[in-house]
């Protein structure tokens, strides 16, 4: 029997993966066909892989009309073809990755909790049970691991916030809204490798005492939610979640709840209104959502990665994590390609790399071919980044100093094509539409902030950003004038009427 | 007419979920294709909040609608790396071959923005009656809306 490999990935199936899945398997051979989750090399979606001898050898991109080619040529033997990218684990884009929290994406079937085990799953989960709060939130501290949502706050921290919190119930509320143009990341953890979010989530329980936990998924996303919701029922049926986890006396147990297509509800105490049924306006702080969080109970919140990294430090101590890295920035980060690129896809490397040798050496250049001309890197909130300075190092740090944000990892590419008056005037617009309307500077002045540049008055423009700045209520408003002085101060002539 | 018992059903089961009103609507929505007017007050009673309430979450969210969509739904990636590889001109194309612009609906065509499906390695993307498409330009965007369009 031939095992052949075909992702079942939202950009794989974008692709057509799901027809190339039935037309291989339809083919005079004894073949089981996997659908693995992708190894986030997208530029090659749909991926088909085929075991052999040497391991497994990759082809792609795959479509329908290439089977007859490829079968003829032996693809079934590992032979070669023009769509041949020789052994997966050899590819350049992946073997030159440092894959931490996505060592298992693309590896394994998804949904198989015994591909899960053989490759290390729930080691992590097995050391925890063993230890006390505080040394599990110990661990958390040394790894050095930051929030990967956006705010970068020290995940350690937080959950300590939460432990020492005295209540009758507390909640782990993971953010799966991933609302930022230019980042998949977390749909792809979700869809390749669901369980090692869900062991992270148990962890986190563990450590700060909470029995519930909630994913606040997005609804762009319906594949994670199959993919999630089957993975949860998996794990009750083997005692991974329920009331008594792994044989011992903990209980945890996770819910999906799907978001409704607001931006602003990745914030994230919209997030909690909105995960209470409620409209998602911004809730002040004080109080922090890690004393007074949903339904008013003490709340971890954390994005995807952040608790998808949890497992791997737990199984193999902090410090393991905390060597990868540079500065106040340890452990990997998911880049995520994308945009006019010619190789997109989800890059895992430690911090540290220039965002230039991520777009030549990962990206390629441009998709069209055409010179780059701005690069906007960390979400619709961060900064469009000239060619010039592109041998910034990818670490929190030295991004804010340079005024720019590295937040949730994306790095959308345009082209010299690309207007920056028009980008600067979006970032305003997205701001109007998504605005949850709490506050003044951002429901109205993304509103004249849009109208004052398509008139061309920058002076006022300028006034405005500043305005937002300081007085938004939270970083919606607050951050929405990164992009837009960023494209005046770079492009200058883009603005000239 | 709508089915008021099962809206009933849908309001009863999810009112005894915690925090459950979008569940609620979106179990509303997948039965019956939008959030009928007349299942406002059911929803009222069931959550024990005012209608004004439920009505402010339903227009808070993009993806909650009171009117039946059209037969055709085209929904199109209006986000930054889809901009970066044209969706500008192509939503443009798509909103003339359909004959509405983007955020407007008839009986026929729906045609909504979408920020970001998160796929954006392989941009432009949009989705015609819940499936995804990437790489979409102007010619391969005729022939998808012949296949996957209701007509
Ligand atoms: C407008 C806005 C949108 C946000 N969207 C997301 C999101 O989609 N996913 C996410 O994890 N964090 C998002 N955040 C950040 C969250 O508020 C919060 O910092 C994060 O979920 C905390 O988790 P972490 O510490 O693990 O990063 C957003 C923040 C703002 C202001
Ligand atoms: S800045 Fe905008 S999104 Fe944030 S609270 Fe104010 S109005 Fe709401």
């Amino acid at each position: 029997m031939i095992k052949v490999y075909i992702p079942r990935d939202t950009a794989a199936i974008s692709m057509g993966a799901d027809d190339v899945a039935k037309a291989i398997a339809s083919l005079p051979e004894d073949i089981h066909v996997i659908r693995n989750g992708t190894w986030g090399m997208t530029y090659l979606e749909p991926l088909v892989e085929v075991e052999t001898q040497k391991g497994r050898i990759a082809y792609g991109p795959v479509q329908v009309s290439d089977i007859p080619s490829l079968y003829k040529a032996g693809f079934l033997d590992g032979a070669d073809h023009e769509l041949c990218q020789g052994p997966t684990a050899e590819i350049d884009y992946l073997k030159n990755q440092e894959r931490l929290t996505f060592a298992r994406c693309g590896l394994v079937d998804p949904l198989s909790i015994d591909d899960y085990i053989k490759n290390g799953g729930f080691q992590g989960l097995k050391r925890a049970l063993k230890l006390s709060e505080k040394n599990i939130i110990d661990d958390v501290m040394t790894s050095g691991l930051r929030g990967r949502g956006g705010a970068a706050f020290p995940t350690g921290i937080k959950w300590n916030t939460v432990l020492e919190t005295e209540a009758d119930q507390k909640y782990i509320c993971c953010n799966a809204d991933e609302g930022d143009s230019g980042t998949f990341s977390d749909r792809i953890l979700m869809e390749s490798d669901p369980f090692c979010l869900i062991e992270g989530m148990i962890i986190a329980g563990l450590a700060v005492k909470a029995t519930k936990g909630y994913i606040y998924l997005r609804s762009e996303y319906p594949l994670c939610k199959v993919v999630l919701n089957d993975a949860i029922r998996t794990a009750k049926a083997q005692n991974y979640l329920g009331s008594s986890i792994c044989d011992s006396d903990k209980e945890f147990d996770i819910e999906v709840r799907i978001g409704a297509g607001s931006y602003v509800c990745g914030e994230e105490t919209a997030m909690l209104e909105s995960l209470e049924g409620k409209r998602g306006m911004v809730r002040a702080k004080p109080p922090l959502p890690a004393h007074v969080g949903l339904f008013g109970k003490p709340t971890v919140i954390n994005n995807v990665l952040s608790l998808a990294s949890i497992p791997i430090i737990l199984a193999k101590g902090g410090e393991y994590y905390k060597d990868f890295g540079i500065g106040r920035s340890r452990g990997t980060i998911a880049f995520q390609l994308a945009g006019n690129v010619k190789r997109g896809g989800l890059v895992e490397k430690a911090f540290g790399i220039t965002l230039g040798d991520m777009i030549d050496r990962y990206g390629g250049g441009t998709y069209s071919g055409k010179n780059i001309k701005a690069v906007q890197v960390g979400g619709p909130l961060g900064a469009y980044i000239p060619p010039e300075n592109f041998d910034l190092p990818l670490d929190y740090e030295a991004f804010s100093e340079a005024g720019a944000v590295l937040g949730h990892g994306g790095i959308v590419i345009f082209d010299e094509t690309a207007d920056m008056k028009e980008q600067a005037k979006f970032a305003f617009d997205f701001c109007a539409i998504e605005s949850c309307g709490k506050c003044t500077p951002c429901r109205i002045g993304s509103t004249r902030g849009s109208e004052q540049i398509e008139k061309g008055n920058l002076e006022l423009t300028e006034e405005l950003c500043d305005l937002m700045d300081t007085s938004s209520l939270c970083a919606m408003g607050g951050m929405t004038p990164i992009p837009v002085k960023s494209a005046m101060k770079h492009w200058p002539k883009d603005f000239e009427n | 007419m709508v089915d008021l018992n099962k809206a009933q059903e849908i309001v009863d089961h999810y009112s005894q979920v915690e925090g459950g009103l979008l569940e609620c609507l979106h179990g509303l929505q997948q039965a019956f294709g939008y959030v009928p007017k007349e299942t406002i007050d059911i929803m009222a009673d069931g959550f024990n909040i005012s209608r004004a309430e439920v009505h402010g979450v339903i227009s808070y969210y993009h993806d909650f609608r009171l009117k039946p969509y059209g037969r055709t739904v085209v929904r199109i990636c209006q986000a930054e790396a889809c901009q970066a590889m044209g969706s500008r001109a192509l939503s443009a194309h798509v909103a003339k071959k359909m004959g509405i612009d983007v955020g407007k609906s008839n009986e026929e065509y729906t045609l909504e923005a979408v920020y970001c499906f998160g796929n954006c390695a392989l941009s432009p993307n949009l989705e015609i009656n819940g499936k995804l498409h990437a790489r979409v330009d102007q010619d391969n965007f005729d022939e998808l809306i012949k296949k996957e369009g209701a007509v």
